[in-house]
């Protein structure tokens, strides 16, 4: 019950404030109902036993992105609002075409697919399917067992789950995309900081190309 | 009882919303948040295919995937701004220097 309250709560705030993303014409309406959909989808995530990952989604993107966001529109004129030029009645017509087409296709995949299984979140799948890294694991103390003590045992929640998993298995990736982080970070700060006292809208095309200011 | 087709249905929806936006903009900041909906809507398929399987592997995806999108919003950001500083717009229709 509770589930479905929530579930259907946080899909409609999510979808409405990502058409609002999509929709608006002010920048900062769009940066703004795009930090509420990316916290909302954090509700997702801590309704899927992914506790770990919300707590990223929160701090990572409404955190870090939306904040390198909000400092970039410094940069830019945010006040007015976008100018786009709208695009012919066909174009319009191919694209939304296309979508309604993906939205059909990712729904029948299933269908067509032979993977006939019952899917219920919560309680696993019976098909053959089997976990490599099961999310909640119970780990009985053998100490306690060996000694006809009564033994322990411990749930080992998300977060510590994650973490071995991310640490043994994934740990490569981690580093690499460290690494990747890492240049992302200097090339932010070259690009973004580079030259920042001489206006570029000022000096001509030729004269970029000369000094080899940008 | 809500099950992984509803969470799919959902993740399917804001899939179909971000193409609409990236399909629709002409404004490079806002192709941009187009992009980070699409990225987001795959995290949240990944997350309940992980949830219904009861495996980790599908929150380690999303955990690189977020680790993507955080640098390429940093060096795209940096891209936006000295085009910015050059253009002083932000119109997809000008990046035509490539053009011939």
């Amino acid at each position: 019950m509770f589930e479905s309250f929530a579930f259907y709560f946080f899909s409609i705030v999510v979808i409405g404030s990502f058409i609002v993303t999509v929709m608006a014409n002010n920048p900062l309406y769009s940066l703004t109902s795009l930090a509420t959909g990316m916290i909302m989808i954090s509700g997702f995530f801590f309704l899927l036993n992914a506790d770990f990952l919300g707590v990223v989604q929160i701090i990572v993107y409404t955190g870090a992105v939306m904040a390198l966001y909000a400092f970039g529109m410094m940069f830019f004129d945010s006040t007015k609002d976008v100018k786009e030029k709208n695009p012919s009645a066909s174009l319009v017509f191919l694209l939304s075409g296309l979508s309604a087409l993906l939205v059909v296709v990712i729904f029948a995949a299933p269908m067509i697919s032979p993977l006939d299984i019952q899917m219920t979140v919560g309680e696993g799948l019976a098909g053959n399917i089997q976990a490599l890294y099961p999310m909640d694991t119970e780990v009985i103390n053998q100490a306690a067992v060996l000694t006809g003590a009564e033994p322990i045992t411990q749930v080992i929640n998300n977060v510590q789950s994650v973490g071995m998993v991310l640490f043994t298995k994934y740990l490569i990736p981690f580093e690499v995309a460290a690494v990747m982080l890492l240049v992302a970070m200097i090339a932010g700060i070259i690009l973004a900081g580079k030259k920042m006292d001489k206006s570029l809208t000022l000096t001509s095309e030729d004269e970029i190309q000369e000094k080899g200011i940008a | 009882m809500i099950t992984l087709t509803h969470y799919l249905v959902v993740a399917t929806i804001m899939f179909a919303v971000g193409l609409v936006g990236v399909m629709r903009r002409k404004n490079l900041l806002m192709l941009f948040f187009a992009t980070e909906i699409l990225l987001n809507a795959v995290n949240v398929a990944l997350a309940a295919i992980s949830n219904a399987y009861q495996d980790l592997t599908g929150q380690m995806f999303a955990f690189f995937i977020i680790a993507i999108a955080a640098s390429e919003v940093a060096v795209g950001l940096g891209l936006l701004i000295v085009w910015y500083k050059r253009k002083n717009r932000l119109d997809l229709d000008e990046l035509t220097t490539m053009n011939g």
